[in-house]
Formats: structure tokens, sequence, C-alpha cells
């Protein structure tokens, strides 16, 4: 299905470890900031093309809180914790106690700008141990609004050649809170082949 | 989302579900709407809505040609194709989208006179005062500034073209979707902070 890039099943694999273990240290840190019980689905590594990459999260249109961090050092890509409306509400409610429903104040925001960090952070960390590739994540951005719009610049620097991208993905969900959240790393093509190649999996 | 096309429609979608496959030669029911996903463009003269649904940094663009109810919109996100060495689908990037269409305009019967242009989008979505950009040039705007990039170069294409610009929404820090009534020309920019507007 991928013109001009396919990746073997093992490596597409190592990519889902990547994302297992990435996504697990993060649940980790996320469980301790709001004491619960945090579910992480089996993660997806997938090459998605441009086109379907917003209906990750149920279509280009749908209203989501999205928390972006660039990511540079030794390998380059994109990380980006999206959340639905309601449960990016529930989440920020849980951070900051005695808020209100309804719109998200500055301050919760910046709780949830925040949480992305910390959970960008650590799923990070655990690429950078593995393939022991320095990687720096930037200062967290911000945005409430719809999901294509929020995605589309992610892809700029990735569509310049390719019309695909690859995408890892995991979602977890916080139970009594029916918190459900997408963490999402885009490496950038020529990373992406450094990643594989620490992995011991280069093609 | 059905894929249309018939003899009279052009598109470039980029080629992901069997794009040979649901070609109907009938023409479908008026007004259906029509999804120009993120780097497509359509060209028809079916009485269809296109419909380029979130974009952020992304421009779309309309081409419209009202005396022979022609029109077309593309989804594009990337400025210019030039640099490029492997260019892909025409529809990815401004300057391409842009010829495309005006050339499949043509071949419908359009005039270059006639062919009104309106654009949306270019936003910025992240602003990190302070934050590095992925190319590494400090600047507020995460990306590039690559909405207002775009906007540009779509504008730089339409000049080259020569092709009216008669209305843009372009720029801010918030999504937008664009919607096209071919039959009608009305074009409708719709958001989640300021709600819905014609353009």
């Amino acid at each position: 299905m991928a013109e001009g890039r396919g990746l073997t099943p093992l490596q597409l694999d190592a990519l889902r470890e990547v994302g297992n273990i990435g996504s697990g240290n993060a649940a980790v840190a996320l469980s301790t900031m709001v004491d619960k019980k945090v579910l992480l689905s089996v993660p997806r590594a997938t090459l998605v093309p441009l086109v379907k990459v917003s209906d990750l999260v149920g279509g280009a249109e749908t209203p989501v809180v999205g928390i972006y961090l660039h990511i540079s050092g030794e390998a380059s890509g994109s990380m980006l914790l999206l959340l639905e409306e309601h449960s990016a509400n529930q989440l920020a409610h849980l951070m900051v106690s005695g808020s209100e429903q309804g719109e998200l104040s500055m301050v919760e925001q910046s709780a949830l700008q925040e949480t992305g960090s910390i959970l960008a952070g650590s799923y990070l960390n655990a690429l950078s141990q593995m393939t022991g590739l320095l990687l720096r994540p930037s200062v967290p951005g911000f945005a409430m609004d719809m999901a294509g719009a929020i995605i589309d610049f992610i892809l700029v620097e990735i569509s310049q050649s390719e019309d695909y991208v690859l995408v890892i993905e995991t979602e977890f969900d916080i139970l009594e809170h029916v918190i459900k959240g997408h963490l999402i790393l885009f490496p950038d093509l020529g990373s992406l082949d450094l990643i594989l190649g620490r992995l011991g999996v280069s093609g | 989302m059905t894929r249309i096309r018939d003899q009279r429609e052009s598109r470039n979608a980029s080629g992901v579900e069997g794009e040979n496959a649901t070609i109907g030669s009938e023409k479908q029911a008026p007004e259906e709407t029509v999804n120009i996903g993120v780097a497509e463009y359509c060209v028809t003269d079916n009485s269809h809505v296109l419909a380029s649904y979130g974009l952020g940094s992304c421009v779309g663009v309309v081409l419209y040609d009202e005396k022979r109810r022609i029109g077309g919109m593309a989804h594009v996100m990337l400025p210019d194709s030039t640099a490029i060495t492997k260019k892909g689908n025409p529809g990815k990037f401004a300057d391409t989208a842009i010829k495309a269409m005006v050339e499949e305009m043509e071949k419908l019967g359009s005039r270059r006179a006639d062919i009104k242009a309106k654009i949306a989008g270019g936003a910025c979505m992240f602003t990190i005062p302070g934050a590095v950009n992925p190319r590494n040039v400090p600047g507020p705007c995460l990306g590039m500034q690559i909405g207002e990039r775009n906007v540009e170069a779509a504008k730089a294409a339409l000049r080259e073209h020569r092709i009216r610009l008669v209305a843009e929404d372009t720029g801010g820090n918030y999504g937008r979707t664009m919607r096209f009534e071919i039959s009608s020309g009305k074009v409708t920019i719709s958001s989640i902070k300021h709600g819905r507007k014609e353009l």
C-alpha cells in the first residue's frame, strides 16, 4: 500500500514496541498525576495517507484539544496528545479541583498543557533509552479546535516528499472518568530510518 | 464518503482507496457533498457541494466560472513544489493545484477571464513565544509560518494565471471549514470560534 516506502512486518512490530514502552511510561506518569488507574490500548504503527490522518480522531471537524511538542535533537518529529472535548474537560477537572464545568479556564488549559508535556516527556525518555538517541521536546503548544486544523501543519514537514505519514498511536482510558485520549508520535522520515537502525531492524 | 467522478469531472485524489474503482458515469444526485481531503482537488460542472473540512495551516482554494457553472476546490498544504524533487499529487502544493484546476476548467470550456477565486485558511494553530520551530528558526508560530506562506503562494499562483481573487478569509489562529455550492457559487466558512459566515 505504501508507494515508495514499505515497512516490513518486523519493522512495524519494532515501532509498535516503541509505542508500547513509550506510552507505558507515559501512562505511569499520568496515573501518578491523577491518582487513577490508566488503561492503554495495543499501540498501532501504521502508514496513514495524508487524507486520512484526521480520521484517527473521528474526522476533520471533530472538536478536540491538542497539545503539541516538536522533537529535536538527534532525531526529529512531532508528538501530539489529542483529547476529545469531553475528555479534555474531565481531565482538566481532575487536575484542577473545584473548577467549574464548561469552557476551559486559563488554569485548566495550562494544566492540560503540562499534562501533555509530562506524557510526551516520559514517552520520549523511553524512546531515547531504547535507541540511545538524544531527543529534546519543545515547550508544549496548546490548541482547541477542529482535529483537521490541529493536525495539518504537523504533516507539513513530513509531506514535502511523501504522501504517507507514519503514525504510532496509543489510546488511553482513565476508567472511572470516561477520559479517552490519543498519544501520537510522528517521526520525520529521515529520523525514521535512524530509529529503525538503532532498533536493529533497518531495511 | 462516496468517491464520484463522471466524464466531465476530474479529480485528483491521493489514490488511496481504489481510485479507479468507483467511477460512475451517471450523474449523481444534485447537491451531493464531495469531501476534498488534505492535498486533494476536484474540478466539476456538476451541481455538487465541494467541502474542505478542518483547514488549519492548509488553504482552501475555490475557483468559479459563474457563466458556465464550472467550479473547483483544492485543499493545499504546502506553498511551493519547485524545491521538491518527489512531487506526488499536484493537489498538495498551491502552485501545482491552481495550475491543474485552471487547466481542467479550461478543458470543460471555461475562459480564464471568467474564473474568479476565493481562498480561506492559512491559520497558525500553535503559538509558543520564544519556541524554536521545526526549521530551527526562532519565531512565535510553530511550523515555519506555513499558513502564511500557503496564502502568499496561492495568491502568487492566482496572479500568475491572471485569476481575480474576489474574497479571502485567511490567517488567525483557528481552524475553518470551507463549503462551496457550485449551483449558486455560494462559499461559506464555518469555524468553532466564529460560527458560520458567507465569503
